[in-house]
Parts: structure tokens; C-alpha cells; sequence
């Protein structure tokens, strides 16, 4: 516990970092012209702010396809099997442990880059939220050809998704801080390379998932 | 060999067993370097195909729209007009039959009808001439001359009311032949003051005299030879001035269309297409489209290209359901809104239009006469024979859901008089699929209405026993309800109503068409009070907004208290 060794480890590959910061700006683009849409205030014009978001919209509805064909094929979907296990032990670090200088239970490795509150939180974002706001904002998108639709419960769902997902950017971006140092995830994910506390073994049934028959 | 080599060399000096195992377990079991790399490489390979397979289409699209130097909906308009040039086989300054000095205008129309034989025929079955046209409700007549009551000279009392005969295309009313040259003389000519003047000339033998027959008849001769289709100022002689004066009543209709510029009209533009009315309102066996009361102007939403004899009094008839430039999102408005509602962004740009007409100030008199007040544009603001005026300018319309057809009140039909009363309203509504959301221009006014019998009334306003002459309201309702058989109990008062008109003419150039923001905004969008559609900007839900904002802000102020106590609990460590 005292005897803090640090090490550095290599988490993401340049795909998977070219891939976050992609699709971060892609998505940041779209919380800022789609609440404009929203009429809650007035930055690029209304105009302007539509053609954007219509844009960048489909840009990641097709570029996310790649990236889930990419995940199936890399079997790095296992990443984002949930698990009960330790889930426990990390939602009682971040709401004690990290005020009492303990260590995270679950340390980051190549093979399971996501502890199991991350793999629950990504799961549920990457396969309930994102999808449901894609499917609505191509339903929003495509609203005029797909006859009698009202478009109220679509701006209903996809309004609600989106503040769902500015709820999900501010803890995400918290969350980055809390590594050893404030900035080495965000280094992390700019490098690849994330300083983590040299301390926990990896324990075996972190990595059999992943481990190939 | 890419990722392990990449590894050694970047791996610091502090490398420690647990790096080397995450490597090991990579390197043996998890994916062997070589092969991540080549993986990694085709997958990026493949996403940039990706992008460019989604990018492209929109790229291309941008570059078509680009390259296409003209909206779907201007090529086909301009192609509907190309032919604009009339010729014909006949100089009327030739014809025997118009070279006769005329002493009537009964004379002229024979002259005309000797070769033109359907055409008095023809257009006295047209409301230009009876004034009429059947109400959808069984027994009533609309038109001036039937049922139908406005807020302005309210009625035209079946025709007796005579000052309103000034616009009727006779030379006498509906007693004498049709005038053709109301509609088809391209000069202005006061015909009936020159035949007046020929008949107090009849059997004077005084050179002088004889002289200025000749003249006068060589005069009607070439106002007569002067035949044209019908040119603006024709139509604009009663129409522009409709309600007794310049844009009294459209507000999209005023003298101001005689010659206007492109930034009024385009369409009608000297500098632009310089359409006569009847280039869109065309006409079969005189009947003229457009419409009448209560019906619509067209049946059906057709282009020329769907239907080469169509009527082109509607927008799409040359301009298409698609009229702007591919794949821009108004091209998928016009299933909602019509065309006017962005492209008129204003009426009444030039001249003024009256707003408001309250009757129940008329007949004050100063120094016992009669009098008037000149207000704002030179226009009266009070006349002792109407009441109270409001003029307005560059007025915003009013919009609502319209499928092209109006409902209206008219003399037989009961009223709630604690209401303001809707004399003329559009119908249509957001689930009907025939119906747009569409500008109006609504004129308010207060008039008299029947007290017991809860109806509007018809007082009879020029002539020697008309409210402008007696000022006395109670019998000009008595005799106006009896031109219209209308029984009348003798107790009036005034209710408010309004009278609404579709805004279709003054169409602005395309780039001062409404941007977005005029309605997809939350404070006062153009469209506030159109209901039944979810409209971007405009529009939320306010649960979605509460939970987004509790979401949003329970976001930042968990994570800064979470921030705050790691600060000051500086993560538990101890210095």
C-alpha cells in the first residue's frame, strides 16, 4: 500500500485511441448542434446547426457500424461482458476507497481495459443509449419519407437521449481524473500508453474471457 | 514484429514484471503482434473505406447540388412560362365592325359579339358576372350579390346597393350587355362620360362642335380597336382596390402590383417574369381560376407534369412538390407548409392595407357635415360615413392549418355575439393531408348585427336612402335586409368579427424568403399558434427538458462533490 511502484502499460492500440477521440468529437459536434435544434440557445443558427448535425449524425451511424463489425471480428467485444464480480468492490472505491487513499480493486490490463462498473456503463451506453439515439436520429432524419409518423415520440426519445448522454460526458470526463495522477487516463488515451499503480495481480478470471479456446 | 517492437523501444527503464506479463500474455495467447498489426492496419483500411462510403454520397450530393445551378422547382417553372409570347392572326384596327362611331357601349359589345359569338354567353355564367356562386349549405348564395357578408362595406345588397356596381363588368349593371373592354381594353377610356358628351351633342350642327364628336368618336374607335387578354390594370381595377379603396382589402393586392419590382413580386415583376394575373389564374370559357368563397381554387395538388392541362393557379402546378434544390430539408417542408408562408414574408410591403374597420363610430358629424381624418400614409384613419380605420405596412401574416376551402357566415346564419365572430375562416387541420399551414392576413372590425336574431345584418350604404346618405343605421339595416329578404327585428348593435384572406400574391425573391429561426425557435416563432405538429426549436417536452436538466445537473454537482472530497481529502494520502 505504502510502496508505490509505478508502471506503464500500452491499453490502447492506435486504432482503438483514433477510434475514442473520433468519435468524441463526433459526438461532442452533435450534443452541441442538436441542443441547439432543441431551441435551448442560439450559436452556429439554426440552419447551420441542422446541416451539421444531420452530417455528423450519419457520419457515426456509418462509421459505428464499422467500429461493431471491428469489435466482433478483434473478439474485443468481450471486453464489455458484465460481471458482477468485484462490482461491488469498485462502486465502494469511487464512493470510499478513493477518499482513503486505497487502491482501485480492479487495475487496468490489455486484456481488460474495462473494470466491471466501466464494462456495465459501456455496455449499456454502447448497446442501449447509442443505439437508441441512432435509430432515432435516423427515424428523425428520415421522418418525411416514412409516411403518416408523428415525429413527437422520436423528438421525444432522442431529446431525452441526448441529455442522457451530456449526464454520461460530465462523469466521463470526471472519471478521468481519477487515475494516479489527474491527467494519465486522458494521456492514456492520447499515448496508449496509461501509468498505473504496479500493485494487484490479475486475476484469472479477468482474462478467460478474452483468452481464446 | 510493428507493436513489439514499438514496445521495446518506447518502454521506459522502469518496465517491471507486470508489463512484461500484460506482453507475454499478449504474445502467446491473446493476439501474436504481427498479426494484431496487420489486423489493425485492414481494420483502419476498411474504416476509412467505411467513412468514405458514408461520406461520399453526402459529398457527391453537396457536389450535384453545387453543380446544379438550378432548384428541380425553377427549371420547371421556367420551362412552364417559356412560350410566354401570345400572337394572333387578327388586327382588330382593321376589323369593319370596330371601325363605326359608336354612340353606346351596348353598340361596342355587338361589335364584339358579331365575330366573338359564345363570349357574352360564356362569361354570363361566371360570378364576374352574377356575383353569385352556390354556398355548400343548402339555400344560401354566396357572393356580393347573394348571402355573403364582410367587415368592410358589409354587403352588396343583391346588387341594389348601386355604388358597388362601379366594378361589375356591364355597361349598366346587370341591366345592360357585357362589357367586354373592362377586361380586354388594354386603354383606360371613360367611355360612359364621352357618350354622354355625344348624346348632348346630338343634332348640334356647329362646326366646333361637330369637330369634337369627330374626336371623341375617333377616340372611343381606338380605345375599342385596343383589344389585349386581360393585362394587370384590368384585373386591377377592382381588385386592387376591393373594399372601396387602394388595399383596403387583401393586403397581397394593391396598385402597387400594377408595375411592381422583384422585390415586391417576382413573379408578376416588370424586371422579372411580368405574369398578367392570368398567367396562373387561367381561365376556361371565361371562368377564371381561383377562389370563390368558400370553394378551393384547385381540386387537387397537381405540376404540369403530372397533368399537362392543369390549372397553374397553385404554387406546385409549375413549381413542383419539390421545388428546391435536391436533398435540402425544404423540399420535405412542403407536405405541411406552403410555399407563401416563407416566400411572402410580409404583405402590404409597398402600399398600406386596412387592419381594422369598427362601424360603430360612423356617423359623428362636424359642424353637421360629414367629415374625415387623414392618419399615418395619407390614409383616412376616421370617415363619418364608415367609422374607424387602422392601416398597417410590411404586416406579418397570420398562419394557420388551410386545405383550401373557407367556411363563412353570412346574413342567414346565427351568431354568438360574446364571441368576436369569424365572418370568413380557412379550413383545415394537421391530420388532413390536403391542408398546409398557410399565411393570412386577418382585417378585424366591428359591425351591426340583428339583436334578437342573433344574425349579422345588410345595411344598404350608398343611394338616397343609404346610410351614407341618411346616417341613420337603423333603417339602412331595414331596407339593406329587405334587398335580401331577410327579416330584421329593429334592434341592433355592433359585434366584433374578423374576416380572413389567403396571403398568395407578393411573392419575394428567394433570398428574402423566412429563414428557420422565424418559426423553429421557442419565443415568438411565426408558427406559435399552429398546433398538432412536433416542430423542432419551437417545441419540447417539458418532461424530457426537467429529467434533462436533473440529469445534466446532477452530473456536474456529483462529480463536484466527489472532486471536493477527494481535494480535501487529498485521496486519502498522507504527506
Amino acid at each position: 500500500m505504502n510502496e508505490r511502484t509505478m508502471t506503464k502499460v500500452y491499453l490502447y492500440t492506435r486504432f482503438e485511441r483514433f477510434w475514442h477521440w473520433f468519435q468524441a468529437l463526433m459526438v461532442i459536434l452533435l450534443m452541441i448542434t442538436g441542443f441547439e435544434v432543441h431551441g435551448l440557445y442560439s450559436l452556429m443558427g439554426f440552419e447551420t446547426a441542422v446541416e451539421v448535425h444531420n452530417f455528423v449524425g450519419l457520419l457515426w451511424l456509418g462509421s459505428f457500424a464499422f467500429f461493431a463489425f471491428w469489435l466482433v471480428i478483434t473478439g474485443e467485444w468481450k471486453q464489455y461482458i458484465p460481471t458482477t464480480r468485484k462490482l461491488f468492490d469498485v462502486a465502494l472505491y469511487y464512493a470510499w476507497g478513493i477518499f482513503h487513499g486505497q487502491d482501485h480493486p480492479v487495475q487496468k490490463t490489455p486484456g481488460a481495459k474495462h473494470n466491471p462498473l466501466q464494462r456495465l456503463a459501456y455496455l449499456g451506453i454502447s448497446a442501449m443509449l447509442l443505439p437508441v439515439q441512432m435509430i432515432t436520429g435516423l427515424l428523425y432524419y428520415l421522418y418525411n419519407s416514412l409516411g403518416n409518423v408523428s415525429l413527437a415520440p422520436i423528438a421525444f426519445i432522442h431529446t431525452l437521449a441526448g441529455f442522457l448522454l451530456v449526464n454520461f460526458l460530465i462523469i466521463h470526463l470526471y472519471m478521468t481524473t481519477t487515475g494516479h495522477s489527474l491527467f494519465s487516463h486522458i494521456k492514456g488515451m492520447i499515448t496508449g500508453w496509461e501509468e498505473i499503480h504496479d500493485t494487484t495481480k490479475i486475476e484469472d478470471w479477468e482474462t478467460k474471457a478474452t483468452k481464446k479456446a | 514484429m510493428g507493436i513489439h517492437l514499438k514496445q521495446k523501444d518506447r518502454g521506459s527503464p522502469a518496465q517491471t514484471v507486470q508489463e512484461k506479463m500484460a506482453f507475454s500474455r499478449t504474445n502467446d495467447s491473446y493476439r501474436p503482434a504481427s498479426f494484431a498489426f496487420r489486423w489493425t492496419a485492414a481494420l483502419a483500411a476498411v474504416l476509412v473505406f467505411g467513412i468514405l462510403a458514408v461520406t461520399c454520397p453526402a459529398a457527391t450530393s453537396v457536389a450535384a447540388a453545387a453543380q446544379e445551378k438550378e432548384a428541380l422547382g425553377m427549371q420547371l417553372a421556367k420551362q412552364a412560362v417559356r412560350a410566354d409570347k401570345h400572337w394572333t392572326t387578327v388586327d382588330h384596327s382593321k376589323l369593319t365592325e370596330l371601325n363605326q362611331n359608336f354612340t353606346s357601349g351596348d353598340q361596342i359589345t355587338q361589335a364584339c359579339l358579331s365575330c366573338h359569338t359564345d363570349a357574352a354567353m360564356q362569361f354570363e355564367e361566371t360570378i364576374h358576372w352574377t356575383w353569385e356562386v352556390p354556398s355548400e349549405k343548402p339555400g344560401i348564395m354566396n357572393g356580393k350579390a347573394g348571402h355573403a357578408v364582410n367587415n368592410f362595406c358589409i354587403s352588396g345588397n343583391a346588387m341594389e346597393d348601386k355604388g358597388c356596381l362601379s366594378c361589375h363588368a356591364g355597361w349598366d349593371g346587370r341591366d345592360g350587355l357585357v362589357n367586354c373592354l373592362a377586361c380586354h381594353g388594354e386603354e383606360k377610356f371613360p367611355f360612359k362620360e364621352t357618350f354622354a358628351d355625344l348624346a348632348a351633342f346630338e343634332g348640334d350642327d356647329d362646326p366646333d362642335i361637330l369637330e369634337i364628336v369627330k374626336e371623341l368618336q375617333s377616340g372611343i374607335r381606338t380605345a375599342v380597336q385596343n383589344v389585349t387578354l386581360p393585362g394587370r390594370n384590368n384585373c386591377g381595377e377592382c381588385h386592387f382596390k376591393g373594399g372601396g379603396g387602394d388595399g383596403v382589402k387583401h393586403g397581397d393586392l394593391d396598385t402597387s402590383l400594377a408595375k411592381p419590382n422583384r422585390m415586391l413580386d417576382v413573379h408578376m415583376a416588370v424586371d422579372g417574369a411580368d405574369f398578367t394575373c392570368t398567367r396562373c389564374h387561367t381561365t376556361v370559357k371565361h371562368h377564371i381560376a381561383g377562389r370563390l368563397y368558400t370553394r378551393p381554387a384547385a381540386a387537387e395538388r397537381k405540376s404540369l407534369i403530372q397533368d399537362d392541362m392543369a390549372t397553374k393557379i397553385t404554387c406546385e402546378s409549375c413549381h413542383s412538390a419539390t421545388p428546391h434544390k435536391a436533398s435540402t430539408k425544404m423540399n420535405d417542408h412542403t407536405d405541411k407548409v406552403a410555399c407563401q408562408s416563407c416566400h411572402i414574408p410580409e404583405f402590404a410591403r409597398v402600399n398600406p392595407t386596412k387592419m381594422w374597420w369598427d362601424w360603430t363610430t360612423a356617423g359623428k358629424m362636424k359642424d353637421g357635415k360629414p367629415y374625415e381624418v387623414k392618419g399615418e400614409f395619407g390614409k383616412p384613419v376616421y370617415k363619418s360615413i364608415k367609422g374607424d380605420f387602422i392601416w398597417a405596412k410590411n404586416v406579418v401574416p397570420q398562419y394557420s392549418w388551410y386545405n383550401g376551402s373557407f367556411d363563412n357566415i353570412g346574413i342567414k346564419d346565427k351568431i354568438d355575439p360574446q364571441q368576436i365572430v369569424a365572418v370568413s375562416h380557412p379550413l383545415g387541420s394537421p391530420d388532413d393531408p390536403n391542408a398546409r399551414i398557410h399565411p393570412f392576413k386577418i382585417h378585424r372590425g366591428k359591425q351591426p348585427y340583428d339583436k334578437i336574431n342573433k344574425q349579422l345584418v345588410a345595411p344598404l350604404l350608398s343611394g338616397p336612402k343609404g346610410f351614407w346618405t341618411t346616417f341613420d343605421m337603423d333603417e339602412a339595416i331595414t331596407i339593406g335586409n329587405q334587398t335580401l329578404d331577410v327579416p330584421y327585428s329593429g334592434e341592433f348593435d355592433y359585434v366584433e368579427t374578423t374576416y380572413a384572406f389567403p396571403i398568395t400574391h407578393m411573392v419575394a425573391p428567394a433570398g428574402k424568403s423566412l429563414d428557420c429561426i422565424q418559426c423553429h425557435t421557442r419565443d415568438n416563432s411565426r408558427l406559435a399558434g399552429i398546433t398538432g405538429i412536433y416542430m423542432p426549436g419551437r417545441d419540447k417536452f417539458a418532461i424530457v427538458d426537467t429529467i434533462g436538466l436533473i440529469a445534466v445537473l446532477g452530473a456536474i454537482a456529483g462529480v463536484t462533490l466527489h472532486g471536493l472530497g477527494r481535494f480535501f481529502t487529498r485521496n486519502g494520502r498522507e504527506e
